[in-house]
């Protein structure tokens, strides 16, 4: 039976069966590549994404169990404008291959939609499931701090 | 308006943007021989290989690919630094396979000198060498050689294009072209008239391009800095296209199941699994079977619920039969002994230390699991897959498939790691595999994260025995013998189904090639015949050999009462000053001197590999009875730095990679198959086990050196180094978790 979730801000109906994990709804049944698949086992972070605002890894959670409305890298900004913690994200050259990063952004969106003077081990305690095998650590921890300073000026 | 399909003579895609095509110039002088494999359609005009321009703009066409390390944003700007373009104007795209785009500097690296004893004589012969990699369509990103080969190509093809363009506007305006001058993509004549490449382009391409000299580095405006990497904004709001995230009409999703056993299949039942949702076909693979379904999800498990009669592996089934048989081997005739000053078998007056040391199988774990995308249409084929030799997987689907090469054509996608597995082509040649059974329709075949795992072409697991003799604060002896399987030979005989029976210096880099003056210094290399599946891992040979050799060496310092980094820094300082520089600036950015806390501990680590002298201050702390890494200090000299914050980048990561295997992995065999199979069992440093970093880029040497691949040898044993000097326990079998308690 067809699932209709609000994605982005759009109703979208998928027809899928509603245990497939929210991923691979977003990812082969919508097109929403954006979000990635990484581990399966909700280890890596790489599929994280918002539901009512919250990180959540969307390869955990079945089409019938999605509680409220999903916002997925798309959903945050665009090339042509990207919200302030992308912006952040290119000003400090985070990405090395680049595919973690939705996820990480992700994660640290929802840090900083709670805390907008994240010390390091508050950085530490948010981003740590979130795997990155080219070690961009240090830069996405940069970036989520210039991201926290432009947020408080805004 | 032709489509880009023209450019490589046949349909070129960007996921589902065609690009219209270009004008392409001529072919710079030293690689005439090399046809360019852009042929532009109407419109539209190239240069030479590297440039296509159209209305649109001007695209750097690269011959190496992104992974990671920034060889788009580099290799774009050798171009537009010589041709003067405005960097934000640039647009950036990997190469067709094609000749054009061979990798010379990768076969140099198997000539038989060591690298930081590069003359350049000997600098010239590795590039003259590397001109026979066209021949052997070596269109291959690794070992650390992209700049190294594109470093002058790349240049002269941006020069002459500049050239071309002032000879096309000399010609239109009546100037001469001396009186012209070239400046954010366009020619200016004296009174101010602008004439953009664009315009310009037609006509240009028809000039024979002069070949001139290229701008001294005092004159770069962009080579030299730190520029805003051409994939960084797709990469930060979700756009950037992987092959997995490639759309296409009518696509539907797959997956395999192959033996992690790593031999034949004996039987299947698919009963279960064929009526379960979404799924539309079951594919009997031979060798493994193959699903496709609506949804990857569905696929996966359906996959899962297939019942597999998988036939045993040919090799020994556990790590410690494995073991063995590399230990063994370290007895046995060797290979090689490359370097071999002095006379190791004589009697040497001092004191004497033994060690042996071992590591294991290392996965490369790429963050994106190895994917492709095959569309069957009649006779010919289309392949979107992040490779790392698009040459290699046009020939190996082709011949999969039955198809002729030419029939198919292969769309390099960003990649999502690499690491060195990316330059294999059998997860291309699964998707082109399953595209067979359901032709006309695109097939996205991707692998679970569990199969990524269980069916990588492994860092061999290796064994080291050394000998030493120090007296005086010196060392007088270094006896080192190093076994494992050979992935050189392994590899080739893969790819090209042949391998060479003479030296693997491959195997023993990193230890035979290190700047250090011991008059009696002796590396034998051993090759163990086990045929677990085994490949390129980021720094190869030198992933291992870097732990041992530069291990030893502070074993050695310490036998011999010296201080560990003075001591390294003595033995470059004849042999290889740029070197000994590298070591004692690390010093001085670590303020190694001072004391440390009783609860630090440090180290230092040093490596020259891929023409790169890097050494490494890995600092850790006890907390609680528990070890964190806290600081690393880094310093290298790549003789040129063309991007410092990418070279900066490139150090940082190769540490991390390196540290993360150091310190917890380990693949491991029971019963012939890998018992790993997800992150959870096979992790990697994260954001709160990371350190801080501090990172020195000199550039003191003559040569370009390597940046992706030298920061992960000296790692490992700086990390033991620090471990020793905490806790006065010597680690010398890989990873350290099993030794320490360490923070992961």
């Amino acid at each position: 039976m067809p699932t209709t979730l609000t994605i982005n801000g759009e109703a979208k109906t998928i027809d899928l069966p509603d245990n497939v994990p929210l991923l691979w709804a977003l990812r082969d049944g919508l097109g929403l590549t954006g979000t990635k698949f990484g581990c399966g086992v909700a280890a890596c972070g790489a599929c994280t994404v918002h539901i009512d605002g919250q990180a959540v890894r969307s390869c955990q959670i079945g089409l019938a169990d999605v509680w409220g409305s999903v916002t997925t890298i798309e959903g945050l900004g665009s090339p042509d404008l990207p919200a302030t913690i992308q912006q952040a994200w290119i000003d400090n050259q985070v990405a090395q291959c680049g595919y973690c990063q939705s996820g990480q952004i992700m994660q640290a969106a929802d840090l900083l939609s709670v805390n907008l003077s994240p010390t390091d081990q508050d950085i530490d305690d948010a981003m740590q499931g979130n795997l990155c095998r080219c070690g961009t650590y240090p830069r996405i921890r940069a970036a989520i701090k210039d991201a926290a300073a432009k947020l408080k000026d805004a | 308006m032709a489509s880009l399909g023209k450019i490589a003579r046949r349909s070129f895609l960007i996921g589902s943007t065609a690009i219209v095509g270009g004008v392409a110039f001529g072919v710079y002088q030293v690689n005439k021989d090399a046809p360019n494999p852009l042929t532009p359609g109407e419109g539209e005009a190239t240069l030479n290989p590297f440039i296509m321009i159209n209305v649109d703009g001007i695209t750097i066409i690269t011959p190496r690919a992104e992974m990671g390390q920034g060889v788009h944003t580099t290799l774009a700007a050798l171009v537009a630094e010589e041709m003067d373009l405005n960097w934000d104007d640039v647009r950036v795209m990997h190469g067709p396979p094609a000749q054009a785009y061979y990798n010379g500097a990768l076969l140099g690296l198997a000539l038989p000198f060591r690298h930081y004893a590069d003359t350049n004589l000997k600098h010239g012969l590795r590039q003259s060498v590397g001109k026979v990699g066209k021949l052997l369509s070596l269109q291959v990103t690794g070992g650390s050689t992209s700049m190294k080969d594109a470093y002058e190509r790349m240049r002269h093809a941006g020069a002459s294009a500049r050239e071309a363009m002032k000879l096309a506007a000399a010609d239109q305006l009546s100037v001469a072209v001396a009186d012209l001058r070239t400046e954010n993509g366009m020619v200016i004549a004296p009174d101010g008239t602008e004439l953009s490449y664009i315009s310009l382009a037609q006509a240009a391409a028809s000039v024979d391009a002069p070949n001139v000299d290229l701008r001294p580095k005092s004159e770069w405006k962009l080579l030299g800095t730190s520029l805003p990497r051409k994939d960084m904004v797709g990469k930060s709001t979700g756009t950037a296209e992987y092959a997995i995230d490639v759309v296409l009409p009518g696509m539907k999703f797959g997956t395999v199941r192959m033996n992690p056993k790593r031999a034949g299949m004996v039987s299947f039942d698919a009963t279960a699994a064929e009526g379960m949702d979404g799924v539309e076909a079951i594919v009997d693979l031979g060798d493994g079977i193959g699903v496709i379904a609506s949804n990857t999800w569905l696929a996966f498990q359906a996959a899962e619920a297939v019942d597999i009669v998988w036939q045993d592996a040919s090799y020994p089934a556990t790590s410690d039969a494995l073991m063995a048989e590399i230990k063994a081997s370290l007895s046995s005739e060797p290979n090689s002994t490359v370097r071999d000053d002095g006379d190791v078998t004589q009697a040497v007056d001092g004191t004497e230390i033994t060690a042996e040391y071992d590591v294991p199988w290392l996965a490369h774990a790429t963050m994106e699991p190895m994917n492709a995308v095959a569309w069957q249409d009649g006779d010919t084929m289309q392949i979107w897959s992040g490779n790392q030799g698009p040459i290699l997987v046009r020939d190996k689907c082709a011949e999969a498939v039955g198809l002729t090469p030419e029939n198919v054509t292969i769309h390099t996608n960003l990649m999502g790691g690499g690491f060195g597995r990316r330059g294999e082509s059998d997860f291309s040649v699964h998707a082109a595999r399953l595209a067979t059974a359901m032709p006309g329709t695109p097939i996205k075949m991707t692998w679970s994260r569990e199969e990524d795992m269980r069916h990588d072409f492994y860092r061999p697991a290796a064994a080291a025995s050394f000998r030493g003799v120090v007296k005086d604060g010196k060392p007088l002896l270094l006896d080192g013998a190093i076994a494992a399987p050979s992935v050189t030979r392994q590899s080739s005989l893969r790819i090209a189904g042949s391998a060479s029976p003479g030296p693997d210096r491959g195997h023993v880099e990193a230890a035979y090639d290190q700047p250090f003056a011991i008059p009696n210094y002796r590396i034998s290399g051993h090759l163990t015949d086990i045929d677990v599946p085994i490949g390129f891992w980021r720094s190869v040979g030198s992933s291992f050999n870097g732990f041992f050799f530069d291990t030893f060496v502070d074993e050695m310092a310490h036998a011999a009462g010296a201080d560990p980094l003075n001591f390294r820094a003595d033995l470059a300082a004849n042999e290889h000053p740029v070197s000994e520089t590298v070591i004692r600036t690390v010093g001085e950015m670590s303020q190694w001197e001072k004391q440390s806390a009783a609860n630090v501990g440090r180290g230092i680590g040093f490596s020259h590999t891929f023409g790169s002298a890097v050494a490494q201050v890995v600092e850790v702390v006890e907390e609680d009875g528990q070890i964190r890494l806290s600081k690393v200090w880094i310093c290298c000299d790549v003789g040129t730095a063309l991007d410092p914050a990418i070279v900066k980048a490139q150090m940082v990561s190769g540490a991390i990679y390196g540290m993360s295997a150091a310190m917890m992995g380990e693949v491991s065999f029971a019963d012939g198959a890998v018992e790993q199979y997800n992150f959870p069992d096979y992790d990697a440093l994260r954001m709160h086990s990371t350190p801080e970093f501090e990172v020195v880029v000199l550039e003191n040497g003559p040569h370009l050196g390597g940046v992706g691949e030298p920061g992960t040898p000296p790692s490992m044993p700086a990390l033991g180094n620090a471990l020793f000097d905490l806790t006065g326990t010597r680690a010398r079998s890989l990873p350290f978790i099993k030794t320490f308690d360490l923070l992961v």
